[in-house]
């Protein structure tokens, strides 16, 4: 096998060699050297991306289990099984992240032994700690057949109801969660963002943005793969996706009416020039698009919406986590290259993981049959999916 | 009965001995440098303010209710019944979550260390465990920081304000902000003038309440979400199950 260098291969390189150098600077010489961050702004880039928003751009796998299993929406089959692996990717590059941020990351399984139940970020620790393993099991069937071993996932098959309600349960928990962090700083965090409704907004939001990731992923792996885009799939995605976005908007109006803050939101700030963009990305643009009958069925327009969608909440997840404690702190964060380029790092290795397996497991398994793929929607689902057709019944 | 400090700035003189009473006790280096600092950092637990020949100081408030215990994954921080909210650096994992939540920014981090601890003022628990006073207390002389009872405290700071009040403006800070705090503050002008947060801003709430509100409803959130989510999943696939035997009966009797 010859390695052929491709644009996308040097950018790779690039990013991973850059990456080291700040991880090297992030250990050797501590979190003062390698970040921005000071005492007045401890949490920076790495919490607010790589964990707000990383834990948000992997909501995918809950939603397309939810909607697939729970709900048993049959014409979704395709998709669970890509975002299962996004999600477990970006659980384990969540906790990566998290390797680089904690003071002290050789002491993380303290979390285990000595136990704060007061504390949101106990609560989320141990969600995302049991849900990574949830998804861990979600995943290995793709593993297992890779290898034709049939026991195992016969095992599999007999929790998969437990790993399905567990999984969501788990998600429902620690997306809120992760807006309940935030409910402690009353007097820190902007009123545009601060909301006893945090926890609402994280969730409803996580759902959007797990539709949204979904169309934009399953575009861009058939792009990338060369597979054959399922319309009907990313137009039943765009038909949620629309719902999702108008649930938000409504949360977010209601919240803002009952605060007496539609008044201010409008007068031009610091503040309120973040948060329009972020309203223009999350609420404006994709209704907007995805109302046009004509966008809703064409590939380019979900697309082109669902980026739109996800650009916007990573707006709104930084406008949280860093714009909205400025004017508290009194002056502007802007994070070192160094901590830009170990989150590039983490993102890249995201991409390669996810190649790699798309590549060497099952992901997409009808790929392999284009013809019974097309059959596929008129009878069972079963034929793309021989394990989690079955999973569970 | 809780130990509290009672600082009166109308009193304090800025000699700024209990910057170097607290480096000494905490071994921290002390010096002309330190000493010019005006920001409290993990080498500075406390400082002394100055503003138009007028002083205040600023510490860790030692809250009845702290933000940063009940924050705290771990539980590293923990009010001792006797007043002070210590620090466990063994527990502690480095997520700066008490950093971020509390609302008097006390805790401050060692930024360039690779094994960081989050450092604040710790109300000298050793010294009140050994009936002493804090180190600042006792070294302070003017009286303008005073150590006892929270009770006999804010007597006193009662008393004093009644006894001169064209002197003092008419309130203790931390009596009631965030739920009352072991570190009380009389003083002529309004202390947000030297980086206090505004007590209207922080309300008399306990900090903890704010996450309490919605950790308490988890544990009877979980079995219901359970039941829902177990609940759905009966349903749909039941009607599969059924749609199934339906059309395994029809396929039988066409033949």
């Amino acid at each position: 096998m010859k390695f052929k260098l491709t644009f996308w291969r040097v950018v790779f390189i690039v990013i991973m060699g850059l990456g080291l150098y700040s991880s090297f600077i992030r250990y050797f010489r501590g979190l003062g050297a390698v970040s921005n961050m000071t005492d007045q702004f401890p949490w920076g880039l790495w919490i607010g991306f790589d964990c707000l928003c990383g834990v948000m751009l992997a909501a995918g796998g809950f939603c397309m289990v939810g909607a697939v299993y729970l709900f048993n929406v049959e014409s979704l089959h395709s998709v669970v099984r890509p975002a299962v692996l996004t999600a477990f990717l970006g659980y384990i590059l969540f906790i990566v992240g998290l390797l680089f941020d904690l003071g002290r990351p050789w002491y993380i399984w303290h979390q285990l032994i000595y136990m704060n139940p007061h504390s949101v970020m106990f609560e989320v620790g141990m969600c995302v700690m049991t849900y990574t393993t949830v998804l861990f099991f979600e995943f290995l069937p793709n593993v297992f057949e890779r290898f034709h071993m049939t026991t195992p996932i016969k095992w599999i098959k007999k929790i998969y109801p437990v790993l399905i309600v567990l999984g969501i349960l788990l998600s429902t928990l620690h997306q809120s969660s992760l807006g309940s962090l935030y409910l402690i700083m009353p007097s820190k965090l902007h009123p545009f963002w601060y909301s006893p409704a945090l926890p609402f907004f994280f969730f409803a939001s996580a759902v959007a943005v797990g539709l949204a990731m979904t169309i934009f992923e399953s575009t861009q792996s058939a792009k990338a793969f060369g597979r054959h885009l399922e319309l009907p799939v990313l137009v039943t995605l765009g038909g949620a996706l629309l719902v999702a976005l108008w649930v938000n908007a409504l949360l977010r109006f209601e919240d803002y009416f009952r605060r007496g803050m539609l008044g201010q939101i409008f007068k031009p700030s610091y503040e309120a020039y973040f948060l329009w963009l972020e309203l223009t990305l999350t609420f404006v643009i994709p209704i907007t698009m995805l109302s046009f009958k004509k966008v809703r069925l064409s590939p380019q327009g979900l697309y082109l919406a669902s980026v739109c969608t996800v650009l916007g909440f990573i707006t709104n997840r930084l406008n949280i986590a860093l714009i909205g404690f400025e004017t508290y702190v009194g002056h502007h964060y802007v994070p070192k290259w160094t901590e830009f380029s170990i989150t590039l790092m983490i993102i890249a290795m995201g991409f390669a993981l996810f190649g790699l397996a798309v590549k060497y497991l099952p992901i997409f398994p009808a790929e392999r049959h284009p013809a019974k793929q097309r059959l596929r929607t008129e009878t069972a689902p079963v034929v793309a999916t021989p394990v989690l057709g079955h999973a569970g019944d | 009965m809780s130990k509290a400090l009672l600082y009166d700035a109308t009193m304090c003189i800025g000699c700024k001995q209990c910057e170097a009473g607290c480096a000494q006790q905490n071994k921290l280096r002390y010096d002309d440098t330190v000493a010019a600092e005006s920001v409290q950092s993990a080498h500075k637990y406390t400082v002394v303010l100055t503003k138009d020949d007028k002083f205040m100081r600023r510490l860790c408030m030692h809250c009845e209710k702290p933000a940063c215990a009940s924050v705290c994954p771990v539980g590293a921080f923990h009010k001792t019944k006797e007043g002070p909210v210590v620090y466990d650096v063994w527990k502690c994992i480095g997520c700066r979550y008490c950093m971020v939540a509390c609302a008097f920014a006390q805790p401050k981090y060692e930024w360039q260390s690779l094994n960081p601890r989050v450092r604040k003022c710790i109300m000298c628990p050793d010294r009140i465990a050994a009936g002493k006073q804090t180190a600042c207390a006792e070294i302070c002389p003017t009286g303008a920081t005073k150590f006892g009872e929270r009770d006999d405290l804010i007597k006193e700071a009662q008393d004093r304000i009644r006894q001169n009040p064209s002197t003092y403006l008419p309130r203790i800070y931390g009596l009631h902000e965030v739920g009352g705090t072991s570190v009380l503050i009389l003083s002529s002008v309004n202390v947000e003038e030297y980086g206090y947060p505004a007590s209207a801003k922080i309300g008399d709430t306990p900090m903890p309440e704010y996450t309490g509100q919605v950790m308490e409803r988890i544990p009877d959130f979980i079995p219901v979400w359970t039941l829902v989510l177990g609940g759905i999943y009966w349903v749909s696939h039941r009607r599969e199950e059924v749609a199934a035997a339906e059309a395994e009966e029809k396929n039988g009797s066409e033949r």
